[in-house]
């Protein structure tokens, strides 16, 4: 019974006091009869125990009351099937924050009324004005005038006017507080009907004055306007494109003010930014920005974090240019504009303006008159190219030319004139031919569409061809745009190999199209790479079948020699290891050593690739064994027939047999008259046809070429610690064996500049240490520590064993749990209809009860009344 | 066609009857003529046919033949030309048919059959008129295997050989003691001349006669004929080589497939009943046959291509078929002294010789050292020569002066190597210095002098105790791993550290070849591709473009 009462006690405590639980429950744990305490039989250290403290009390309270909130209120609806259903929106949607609720809720509310037309609603349409103005357009605050000047008055209402209005709710008190003032304006006394037209007076006159400021600082700012739109044709000529494109997203917007207020913004901040560098400072970022690469390339070169240099190539001005950015600041444009390339260049930019303005077109429809107009004007005397040049300086001014499109109109003629004219004066003959290109192209899918396009141009014209395909198909224009130009430097590739395998080769031309293939390059270095790649396993794959049919193997031709220094060009020949330029080293390597020396076209060959390979090292110094291996087999074959001694050539050179003295010349006459010339590489595809005095000349300008090679290899290998062992032979031989005194002139001198290059460097030898290796730690015996996940436990088996055991013991512990609840579910819901019956037995018994009493009473008063009558 | 119907008819005229008999020599004539390649392959089939069938009927003579003449002669004095000859003239003009035997005009119905020789029956002499005739065939064919056409050179290669295979069964050689052998050796030897033109090359027709080696008998006669062949030919040319002939020879020996094991013989042409007391049935016979054909062979004077084959199949398809293996000592020390990669290949065979049958050879190492000159990392063969070098000086019993020199030397010659051979010996080097640690000092000497003016080793010299190789450097490696070949670079740059306990396996670089290094290098896959910053101008336009100076775009 005890125990009931004090449960009972418990549950309204618990439910009275939710505020204070804390301290209820700190009151529970104090207390000494609340707490039960599971005595340990043994301690046992390390073994942390949770329930040897329990609150059984009010675990039992808690067990209960959410019992009578879940289990009860169930038992008392078993019965009952209707269902009650809140259809408000989103009450119990707690991702949506109560505003939104609201304004949702409100909306929806909206959107069921709308289209119901209720009919006692008769002015639903009808606008609510103040002064004629519409309510709404008060609300949006457009009125920028107003809201400036009346933001002191809008506030406060002045003293007088609220005393005039309200009868000044202060003023009775002031009324009171200076009855000497009254009596003044008892004086003259003015009736209430005055004193209102002359409140109605000053209101107006306020409102006037306000209106007359308000106009004059709408002319001032119109006038500012005008004078800005006047000076704003000077200065908007170079406005950066990014200005631009942020005024094309504006467009839409009527309001001008806005407007100029923003692009002053901008100018004002861009302009001095850009007006600033001055041609040091240019100089000064160039420098910087080259010193930069250089250090990048100093990096790679020694291929120190050869793994760590994942780097993106960020440093390329290519990838300005993919991201749709110009860099007309580019020095190598202002450099290529000396020799009569200017056109060249203009008609690059303009076909860029000329795509942007393709693409502004698209956004403002407006735009399309004004470029109509000026088209019109411009096509009668000029070229469309010179027309389109200054387009976007129009798109500019457009939003302007809007208002005041006809003044306008009259400049831009003028200026559409002068430039023509200007571009006419530069070379009127160029831009006739030009004007025979089309300006948009196609990339040709295949190899033989592109050699048609450009077949019978000159090579200017297929400058342009190729600048237009790749300006047309920019690959920030369209998706499939980047593969199509990827597939560009392959044909542009393939076309060079061909021109330079012509019985004439076209080197001049190649020399020009080694602009637009390095531009290509820096757009997709990946492609460009993967194609030079390919070309170079091919020469290879071609190298090494003739190897193994014929046992040894020629020189290429000159288009391999071509690629080979393109690849030079487009790839820095420093790094370390680079996919393109390694493989290129080895191709050149195999070059020198596999193919056979027959005649004197292939000392050329050689030559050329003994430049290349000093090209490719010429940063990096690295060395090349097969270069002084050459150098010395062509001195070799430059000797009268006789025993080598001193010096041993290597293959492909041998020291006895056939295409000896290759490059001997003995005829005094020739000797004589031998001028150093430069070598046309033509002459490695039209050899025979020239005459004996000729080749004799050849052969000794290969000869000065090879003492310049090795004055130039001794220059860079000097550094080496072994360099004097690397030239050796070639110092024998030119010390003991060479003729110098036979030689002309000319070449002696070339001859005494090698060997005193090769002589006075200074014998350096400094023995070798090791590097000092880190001293490896002892081992150290230190204890295995393993985690011990549970004590008393078998710890064996596997994970899999031991996670399968866990989860059996969780699931049987929560079975346990589960059952336990369900017991006591029933037992309180044995207990409540216990309790209902025994308060259904109580309150019959106690209805039985009443009854029996009204009885009894009945009874009593019937016999009482009997006894009375009785005794009656 | 009409040839080949008349020949059909022939064939089946002379071996239907006796009495036909003479029209053999219209086919004889046939064979030997010299008009079209057509009829001649025609002739020889016919003929293959004809004296296949005689052979098997065993219409031939057996035993020693009597000459022609001497044995007929009685048949034309005792009244009667037997076998009549179509036309006297066509008779002579086939040069080989022995002239005059046969008066013309006469037939064979004519011949008394009964009538005998002296010591002949009439069928005996027509037996040995058709061995002559037999004979005649066999030499007709021996010329046409220096006909100009491949396929009648092969045609009759085969009809000798099936006559080879057939006499070889119906032996032509009386048996005269049991254990006697009937092998046509004769027979075998004109095809073995046929096969060895003095001038011209053969080696298409030898190769097709390698079908026949594989019998294991075949493969003895031929040895043995090879053998007498060269001595009779050499024995002629004296001193003189004979490129073409020797070539031959050894595209006819160098593919000769000994058996190792004495089981492994079963593969015969013919078996004959006596067979196990015949020489060629004992291995040992057949490798002493072997042995004497090479050293016959290499006695003389080789021409420089043909050495360097000789000595590629020596270690492995020569010498293990040997008796005596040391019996090549002294072609291999001629072969070592010559020089260049004719002493790289000497080398294999010396070593074998050295390794398994205790030969002794002074200054080994000395000749080793001077091997090494700037073409060892060009030759073909380097793969070969580094594998031995790398055997030869896997012993630690080695002086560490040796060793150091031959480091030095290696790297001094590094100086002008291909990467693909840099690639190969630098882990060499550092192998040696593994096994030698003695030679550290060459990479790591803390307590030396700060600066020299001069490499203290010597490269000029012989001897590698003289070459003061432990004075010097590596310098040669340092140099190197400025190497344009990353991978050159690095393997150098090991030197620069300690090394590693574990041998690096070079068997694997050996074969490397600079095509493979190209590969390897192309096949790469980059992450991302650096590009020149420097903008150019043109094919010449670079700074500082040093093609400028000297080359126009002419």
């Amino acid at each position: 019974m005890g125990k009931a009462a004090k449960q009972k006690r418990k549950v309204s405590a618990s439910s009275v006091a939710k505020g204070p639980v804390k301290s209820a429950m700190a009151m529970v744990k104090s207390n000494p009869f609340e707490v039960k305490v599971n005595r340990q039989k043994f301690d046992i250290l390390g073994r942390k125990t949770k329930n040897d403290v329990g609150l059984p009390g009010v675990s039992r309270s808690k067990a209960i009351k959410k019992r009578t909130q879940t289990l009860l209120k169930e038992y008392k609806e078993r019965e009952k099937t209707n269902v009650f259903k809140d259809k408000r929106f989103g009450e119990y949607n707690t991702k949506i924050s109560p505003e939104e609720k609201m304004i949702r809720r409100f909306t929806l509310e909206r959107q069921q009324n709308y289209g119901k037309k209720n009919i006692y609603n008769l002015n639903e349409d009808e606008e609510l004005t103040h002064y004629g103005q519409s309510l709404a357009e008060i609300e949006k605050l457009n009125d920028i005038v107003d809201s400036d000047s009346d933001t002191e008055e809008r506030g406060t209402l002045s003293a007088e006017l609220t005393a005039a209005h309200f009868g000044g709710g202060g003023g009775l008190l002031r009324k009171k507080a200076s009855s000497g003032q009254q009596d003044e304006e008892e004086e003259k006394p003015k009736s209430r009907k005055e004193l209102i037209e002359e409140m109605i007076a000053k209101s107006k006159q306020e409102k006037q004055e306000r209106q007359t400021r308000r106009e004059s600082a709408l002319e001032l700012t119109e006038k500012l306007d005008n004078d800005w739109k006047e000076i704003q044709t000077l200065i908007a000529r170079k406005t950066p494109k990014s200005e631009r494109k942020d005024k094309e997203v504006e467009k839409p917007k009527p309001d001008e003010y806005d407007m100029i207020v923003r692009e002053l913004g901008f100018e004002m901040k861009a302009k001095p930014s850009e007006r600033m560098k001055t041609e040091e400072e240019l100089a000064k970022e160039e420098q910087a920005r080259l010193q930069k690469l250089e250090a990048e390339r100093l990096r790679r070169m020694r291929g120190i974090d050869e793994q760590a240099n994942k780097k993106k190539p960020s440093h390329l001005s290519a990838d300005d240019l993919a991201d749709g950015f110009i860099l007309d600041k580019d020095d190598r444009r202002l450099l290529s504009y000396k020799d009569g390339k200017i056109n060249i260049e203009n008609e690059e930019e303009e076909e860029e303006q000329d795509k942007e303005e393709e693409e502004e077109e698209e956004g403002g429809k407006e735009d399309n008159e004004n470029e109509e107009s000026e088209e019109e004007s411009a096509n009668e005397d000029e070229e469309d190219g010179a027309a389109d040049s200054h387009s976007d300086l129009e798109s500019d001014l457009e939003s302007e030319e809007e208002e005041a499109a006809g003044n306008k109109e009259q400049k831009k003629h003028k200026t559409n004139e002068n430039e023509s004219q200007n571009v006419e004066e530069l070379d009127p003959k160029m831009e006739a031919a030009k004007s025979e290109l089309p300006y948009t192209f196609a990339v040709p899918e295949s190899y033989e569409t592109f050699k048609s396009l450009l077949a019978g141009r000159t090579i200017e014209q297929q400058l342009i061809i190729l600048e237009r395909i790749q300006k047309c198909n920019h690959p920030s224009l369209a998706v499939g745009n980047k593969a199509k130009l990827e597939k560009l430097f392959g044909f542009l590739l393939e076309y060079i190999g061909e021109l330079a395998t012509l019985d004439l080769p076209e080197l001049r031309t190649i020399d020009k199209l080694v602009l637009p293939l390095y531009n290509l390059c820096q757009m997709f270095p990946e492609a460009a790479s993967d194609s030079i790649k390919f070309i170079l396993r091919d020469a290879a794959h071609d190298m090494e079948e003739v190897i193994e049919v014929k046992g040894r193997a020629t020189f290429p031709g000159l288009d391999t020699l071509i690629y080979l220094k393109i690849t030079s060009l487009l790839f820095p020949t420093s790094d370390f290891w680079h996919p393109v330029v390694t493989p290129a080293f080895i191709y050149m390597s195999q070059l020198l050593t596999k193919c056979r020396i027959t005649a004197l076209q292939d000392v050329i060959k050689g030559l050329f690739i003994c430049y290349l390979f000093l090209e490719y090292v010429y940063l990096s110094r690295r060395f090349v064994p097969e270069l002084i291996n050459f150098l010395l087999g062509v001195l070799h074959i430059s000797l009268p027939k006789k025993q080598a001694q001193g010096y041993t050539v290597v293959h492909p050179f041998t020291p006895v047999g056939k295409n000896l003295e290759l490059l001997l010349v003995c005829d005094k006459k020739d000797l004589e008259s031998w001028q150093k010339q430069n070598l046309p590489l033509s002459i490695v595809t039209r050899l025979k046809e020239t005459s004996r005095t000729e080749i004799n000349h050849i052969r000794l300008s290969c000869l000065a070429l090879c003492f310049d090679l090795i004055k130039k290899c001794a220059a860079l290998y000097e550094s080496l610690p072994s360099f004097h062992e690397i030239m050796h032979p070639v110092r024998i031989l030119l010390t003991q064996h060479v003729p110098v005194n036979e030689y002309p002139e000319q070449m002696q001198e070339w001859y005494h500049t090698a060997v005193k290059e090769l002589e006075n460097k200074v014998k350096h030898y400094t023995p070798l240490i090791c590097e000092k290796k880190k001293p490896v730690p002892l081992k150290q015996y230190t204890p295995k520590i393993v985690k011990v996940l549970e004590f008393g436990r078998k710890q064996g088996g596997s994970k899999k064993d031991q996670e399968r055991k866990q989860l059996i013991r969780k699931h049987k512990r929560e079975l346990k749990g589960a059952i336990r609840e369900i017991r006591k579910d029933n037992q309180f819901l044995a207990r409540m209809q216990l309790s209902e019956i025994m308060e259904r037995d109580s309150a019959r018994k106690r209805k039985v009860k009443e009854l029996l009493g009204s009885l009894a009473t009945q009874e009593g008063e019937w016999k009482a009344m009997k006894r009375k009558k009785g005794k009656n | 066609m009409a040839r080949a119907a008349a020949l059909a008819s022939c064939l089946e005229a002379v071996l239907g009857s006796r009495s036909n008999a003479n029209r053999v020599f219209e086919i004889l004539e046939l064979l030997a003529g010299r008009e079209e390649a057509e009829d001649v392959l025609c002739a020889a089939r016919t003929c293959s046919r004809l004296f296949g069938a005689l052979l098997e009927r065993r219409e031939l003579f057996v035993g020693q033949l009597p000459a022609e003449e001497a044995s007929l002669a009685g048949e034309s004095r005792a009244g009667g030309v037997l076998w009549r000859c179509p036309g006297r003239g066509r008779a002579l003009r086939l040069g080989r048919v022995s002239p005059g035997l046969v008066p013309a005009g006469l037939s064979f119905q004519d011949l008394p059959v009964s009538h005998a020789s002296d010591n002949y029956s009439a069928e005996d002499k027509y037996k040995i008129w058709m061995r002559h005739r037999y004979n005649d065939c066999v030499d007709c064919l021996a010329e046409l295997m220096g006909h100009d056409a491949f396929q009648v050179k092969e045609l009759s290669l085969c009809t000798l050989m099936k006559f080879v295979e057939l006499e070889a069964q119906y032996p032509l050689i009386k048996v005269e003691w049991k254990g006697s052998l009937t092998f046509p050796q004769k027979l075998l030897k004109v095809v073995v001349d046929g096969l060895l033109p003095l001038n011209e090359d053969a080696s298409l027709l030898i190769s097709r006669f390698q079908e026949y080696m594989e019998y294991d008998d075949i493969r003895y006669f031929v040895i043995k004929a090879v053998t007498e062949s060269i001595g009779q030919v050499m024995q002629k040319t004296k001193e003189r080589p004979l490129p073409f002939y020797q070539q031959n020879v050894f595209s006819l020996i160098s593919p000769i497939n000994m058996p190792s094991k004495e089981c492994d013989m079963v593969k015969f042409m013919v078996k004959q009943d006596n067979w196990e007391e015949l020489k060629v049935s004992k291995l040992q016979a057949h490798k002493q046959a072997f042995e004497k054909m090479w050293l016959v062979f290499l006695k003389h004077k080789l021409p420089t291509g043909l050495y360097k084959k000789v000595l590629v199949i020596l270690h492995d398809s020569i010498l293990p078929y040997m008796n005596e293996p040391t019996l090549m000592i002294d072609f291999l020390t001629v072969a070592y002294g010559i020089g260049g990669a004719i002493s790289l290949l000497a080398l294999n065979g010396l070593f074998i010789l050295i390794h398994q049958h205790n030969l002794e050879y002074p200054d080994f190492y000395k000749k080793l050292y001077s091997l090494l000159d700037p073409s060892i990392y060009h030759v073909k063969y380097r793969a070969r020569f580094f594998h031995l070098a790398d055997l030869f000086l896997s012993s630690s019993h080695l002086p560490a002066y040796l060793v150091a020199a031959f480091i030095k030397r290696l790297s001094r010659l590094a100086l002008t190597a291909p990467p693909e051979a840099l690639l190969m010996v630098l882990p060499f080097i550092c192998n040696l210095f593994r096994r030698h640690p003695a030679c550290k000092v060459l990479v790591h000497r803390p307590n030396g002098p700060d600066d020299m003016s001069e490499d203290p080793y010597i490269m000029e010299e012989e001897e590698p105790s003289e070459s003061r190789a432990l004075e010097s450097s590596l310098w040669e490696i340092q140099s190197l791993q400025n190497h344009y070949h990353p991978d050159v670079a690095k393997a150098a740059a090991v030197l620069n550290q300690s090394l590693s306990e574990i041998e690096d396996d070079i068997s694997g670089l050996l074969e490397l070849s600079a095509y493979e290094l190209f590969d390897k290098e192309v096949k790469k896959k980059a992450v991302d591709v650096p590009l020149e910053f420097e903008p150019v101008r043109g094919l010449f336009g670079k700074k500082n473009d040093i093609f400028a100076e000297h080359f126009t775009l002419d």
